[in-house]
């Protein structure tokens, strides 16, 4: 009998489709897996297993009636989703991995999660974050950390952490992530998954707490570039709530099995992120990936993206700038946890200072002292103007090539307790990944090799404002000739 | 002996009439609701949602902005106030700062001697209500309700000169509101909020003194009162030697005192940035003349206008501008009646605005029509009913919404100036009468008043009076 | 770089109350992170237009019309403390 955890969606839909299994056997046997691993991983804040099971019972009538009247079984219908616990869930708590939120009960759901229920998938639980999305390797958790399912002693990567480690745990065959300067490629690339960053506008933020609002966005785990195209497919896409979400056409993605030519594509290869301090395994993984990329047709070339060394210091201007208007709501009037007073003063200085961890307070603090009369123009005003020079970098490059491809991260998974007490060293984790979200271009992360301790190594690829299929095309063919994505961790 | 003069600002903020409010799609107006019954994810703040913005707000922004004469701008930014407060659920505003809906206007206002006080308009950007804080029982309770309810902030240069002067800005201010449509502009129900900035200085003087706000007028007469007293403190003051602090003074209506508040932390940083949530509103210029072409001729213009092309006095069109369907329903009465316009005027400011103010219609509802208006004057022209008639024909025709002419041929209304009939009704008078007639012969000539009298009680008042006087005196001898 | 003082402003800007050692802690870690981003200042963006949205600006508006929102009772269910409908807090606000 299979597995039927260790399938992908696709090889689950097709599953489904022939009667092989149902989605109640197909939940049930992720919830039970999640039983067994979650002890050692904790890819989760809260399963939600009587609702997977109904939702699952739900599908497979819908299955049985597609059996009936015919036509083409929706390629989503009964497959097991985790989602981060920073997007909206109706009647399910969303914590974001805060203490502050620790009972928050939303009414309503986020878009991009409800155009995938509406599409038939099943929820099982929300997967671990740091908190408000803050981090980049889900230590910065009010509910404790995740683990690495390649190595339980380093971590996963983060913001999304939780998502990439059961995706990775074989726990979900998809998850819901957000990326707002890495925080889906960085965790995709420490996992060995496949992680969709995608272009800004791209897909509605409506649900998804907000954490740095020009940069954020909802992305998608898998084991395949197949598998994360089909989720992106179903959740883009023009929302009315949202007044930053794009009234575009999605542009078809055919994913065929044999499709590995990539003949005509032309690939910018930046020297500017090829720095000292990377990891040597990591760059010679991913040379060797721009390689492969060679030999399936494309044109490879170098590209110069001059403003990347600045869009460190951009971000860490702009998007704490933001949060610390985003987590003003935080005040425990009319939600969330609240340290009462007889002053209104100190319940709000208290219930924040007591409740939000470290990393939320030092972004806050950064962000106000950013916007803050006086120092407007030097910090924030001019890391605005900077903004417009790494975006027309990124424009100036894609009008000589098709894709940019880039390491994700200067590292493998680092081990728990590594930048401790130094918050710079852990920004610098982010190098890479904070131009596409400064410049709103699309990023796909997917595995190209392991280290000589076994840990995942990614690459990214950046396109052009609404190209994912490009992103996707390219990614595909690489995973029709190579076999990193699907390498398993050894989990009992 | 310095003589001095005040020198007052005047900052607004005016409730918007829209359905919804400006970034969700609850009621606008909550003014009747149970508190907490008119709220959303979005307007209560909650975590995750997102505003957008109601096209109705923004286009009649742009038609108050007209109307005050100020540039519309091509391309405006939304920006984020940030400060925290309990009736401020996302602990940050969503307004303008530097790149508001229009730049510049004024407001041309007519003073009582006849000259024209030009005042400037420094503010005019649109933004979201914050929610309403009430104390009961030692609690402070919050209600959400008027959150994210549109307003426009609007603050004039320090233009205005006297307690009256602000009290007639408002008051044409609140007037030029309804004419628009653009809001209900009731102070008493908060539509329209007035601080007041008020300084004085030597006059003929260029600089500006420090000023001192004045907060919690309620009224336009809370606004007079409130701004006369502090221009006499300040005088006060000044003539005792001592210097005009920067205060921010609280009115106390029941008292009819100013009180100093408690004085604020230093000047509120509220480090104002683009709002990312919200993209820039561009209003090309097809959408503006679309929403301008809807723009009426303006309140103060009409006035002038009445006065130059109906040799109204400055009285008159005062009145029949104070309110835009009256006016056009004098225009609509003129033009039917193509006679003195002074004729139709009088008719419309005694009686029928009368009728107005009892019955609480506007004038557009009146079953009494302009046209009808104009047939019942040109019905008491021609002499076919009299006067009085005419004022119970209009009462009439509001009743029962019937052409004047058909009441007066099926109720026999017209006058009558048959020298026969009145002549038998006229001796059956004096028939009636003989102490009277007696009285009369022996010298009381006013008798003659009452021998009419009773001629038209007779006649159920359709007589002419003047006929029947003259055939009384003639049968008298 | 940043003095204690600063670091005791901004927190109060950001209502946020923070011990004696985080002051400290926070004090040298931001001083670190604003050195860094001060390398910007390296950066002429004379005539560089700032960007706010990556997105072409243009209006998304909504039609006035009026939608269900939330009942009184689902907006309380999360509220840490109410009274009568309506949310309750302190009476002193606590500036001073």
């Amino acid at each position: 009998m299979t597995d039927l955890t260790q399938l992908t969606l696709r090889q689950a839909h097709q599953a489904l489709e022939s009667g092989e299994c149902s989605s109640l056997e197909l939940t049930r046997a992720t919830l039970e897996r999640i039983e067994r691993l979650e002890p050692k991983l904790h890819a989760f804040i809260t399963l939600t297993p009587e609702l997977a099971l109904e939702q699952a019972a739900q599908a497979d009538q819908l299955r049985a009636r597609w059996r009936r009247e015919g036509g083409e079984l929706p390629p989503l219908l009964g497959l097991p989703l985790a989602v981060k616990d920073l997007l909206c869930l109706a009647g399910v708590r969303c914590t974001c991995g805060s203490r502050i939120l620790e009972n928050f009960i939303p009414p309503y759901t986020a878009t991009s999660v409800e155009r995938l229920l509406t599409a038939g998938m099943v929820v099982i639980g929300k997967t671990n974050t740091d908190e408000y999305a803050m981090g980049s390797s889900t230590e910065n958790s009010a509910y404790g950390p995740t683990r690495n399912p390649w190595n339980l002693r380093h971590v996963p990567g983060g913001s999304s952490g939780g998502s990439a480690a059961a995706v990775s745990a074989r726990l979900a065959a998809a998850a819901l992530g957000t990326d707002t300067g890495g925080s889906v490629r960085q965790p995709a690339s420490f996992c060995g998954i496949t992680g969709l960053k995608p272009t800004y506008g791209r897909v509605s933020r409506y649900g998804l707490v907000a954490y740095g609002s020009s940069l954020d966005s909802v992305g998608a785990f898998g084991r395949t570039a197949q598998d994360v195209a089909l989720v992106f497919s179903q959740m883009a896409g023009y929302d009315r709530r949202d007044a930053t979400s794009m009234d575009l056409p999605l542009p078809a993605i055919q994913l065929e099995d044999d499709d590995s030519s990539l003949a005509g594509l032309r690939i910018g290869v930046p020297d500017e992120y090829f720095i000292q301090g990377i990891q040597p395994e990591v760059e010679n993984a991913v040379r060797r990936a721009i390689v492969s990329f060679e030999a399936l047709g494309a044109f490879v070339s170098p590209v110069s993206l001059p403003h990347t060394e600045y869009a460190l210091p951009v971000y860490y201007l702009i998007a704490p700038a933001e949060a610390s208007a985003n987590l003003a709501r935080y005040d425990g009037i009319r939600f969330g946890a609240r340290l009462d007073s007889d002053n209104i003063l100190d319940l709000f200085t208290r219930t924040r200072g007591q409740m939000f961890g470290a990393e939320v307070k030092r972004r806050i603090m950064l962000g106000t002292y950013a916007l803050s009369a006086g120092y407007y123009d030097a910090y924030y005003g001019q890391a605005q103007k900077v903004r417009t020079l790494i975006k027309r970098d990124f424009e100036q490059a894609f009008e000589k090539v098709d894709l940019i491809a880039a390491p994700v991260a200067p590292s493998t998974a680092f081990r728990f307790d590594e930048h401790l007490d130094d918050p710079l060293a852990m920004y610098l984790e982010d190098v890479f990944t904070l131009p596409a979200n400064l410049a709103g271009v699309p990023g796909l992360a997917f595995p190209v090799g392991f280290d000589s301790n076994n840990l995942p190594i990614g690459m990214q690829l950046m396109g052009p404002h609404f190209r994912e299929d490009l992103l996707f095309r390219a990614a595909h063919a690489y995973q029709q000739t190579t076999d990193w994505h699907q390498r398993a961790p050894s989990l009992s | 002996m310095t003589d001095y003069e005040a020198v007052i600002g005047l900052e607004t903020h005016i409730q918007l009439n829209t359905k919804t409010k400006i970034f969700c799609s609850c009621k606008a107006d909550s003014w009747s609701d149970a508190p907490n019954t008119n709220i959303c994810p979005v307007c209560s703040g909650l975590p995750g949602v997102l505003p957008v913005p109601n096209k109705a707000a923004i286009e009649k922004g742009m038609l108050l902005a007209a109307a005050m004469h100020a540039e519309i701008q091509p391309l405006s930014y939304f920006d984020r106030k940030n400060y925290f407060y309990p009736d401020l659920p996302k602990g940050y505003q969503i307004s303008q700062y530097d790149m508001p809906l229009a730049r510049g206007g004024y407001m041309q206002l007519p003073l009582p001697d006849g000259s024209v006080r030009q005042v400037s308009i420094h503010k005019l950007h649109i933004e979201e209500d914050a929610g309403k804080t009430k104390n009961e029982n030692g609690l402070r309770l919050i209600d959400f309700n008027r959150c994210g309810v549109p307003l426009i902030e609007m603050v004039t240069g320090p233009d205005l000169r006297s307690a009256d002067e602000a009290a007639q800005y408002l008051t044409r201010l609140r007037q030029l509101l309804r004419w628009l449509g653009v809001s209900e502009a009731d102070m008493e129900k908060a539509h329209l909020r007035c601080d007041a900035n008020v300084s004085i200085r030597p006059k003929g003087a260029a600089y500006l003194n420090p000023k001192t706000e004045i907060k919690n007028v309620n009224s336009i007469e809370a606004v007079r009162e409130a701004v006369g007293k502090e221009i006499e403190r300040q005088i006060r003051e000044v003539e005792a030697g001592h210097k005009i602090e920067a205060w921010t003074l609280e009115w106390d209506e029941d008292a009819g005192v100013l009180r100093k508040m408690r004085s604020k932390e230093t000047e509120a940083d509220y480090r104002y940035f683009r709002e990312p949530d919200l993209l820039p509103v561009r209003i090309h210029e097809e959408w503006k003349q679309k929403v301008l072409s809807k723009l009426p001729e303006l309140p103060l213009e009409r006035r002038n206008r009445f006065i130059n092309q109906y040799g109204l006095p400055e009285y008159d069109a005062d009145i029949l501008t104070g309110d835009r369907s009256l006016s056009e329903y004098f225009e609509t009465a003129v033009k039917t009646y193509s006679g003195d316009p002074k004729r139709v005027s009088n008719w419309l400011m005694n009686d029928v605005l009368r009728m107005l103010n009892e019955s609480g219609l506007t004038a557009d509802q009146l079953k009494l029509t302009p046209q009808f208006l104009a047939e019942i004057i040109k019905l008491v022209d021609a002499g076919t009913i009299n006067n009085n008639t005419g004022k119970n024909l209009l009462e009439k025709v509001q009743q029962t919404g019937r052409p004047p002419a058909k009441l007066v041929e099926e109720e026999g209304l017209a006058r009558v100036s048959d020298d026969s009939a009145i002549r038998s009704v006229c001796q059956e008078v004096l028939a009636e009468s003989p102490k009277e007639v007696e009285s009369y012969k022996s010298g009381k000539v006013t008798l003659i008043g009452w021998f009419v009298g009773q001629v038209m009680k007779k006649m159920r008042g359709k007589a002419d009076p003047n006929i029947a006087r003259k055939i009384l005196e003639e049968l008298l001898g | 770089m940043l003095t204690l003082q600063e670091v005791e402003h901004i927190a109060i800007l950001a209502r946020l109350e923070l011990s004696a050692e985080e002051k400290e802690r926070f004090r040298r870690q931001l001083s670190a992170i604003l050195e860094y981003a001060a390398r910007l200042q390296e950066l002429d963006t004379s005539g560089i237009p700032p960007t706010s949205s990556v997105l072409p600006p243009r209006s998304v508006l909504r039609p006035d019309a009026v939608e269900p929102g939330l009942s009184v009772e689902e907006l309380l269910k999360n509220a840490p403390r109410s009274e009568n409908g309506q949310f309750r807090v302190p009476p002193v606000l606590g500036l001073e």
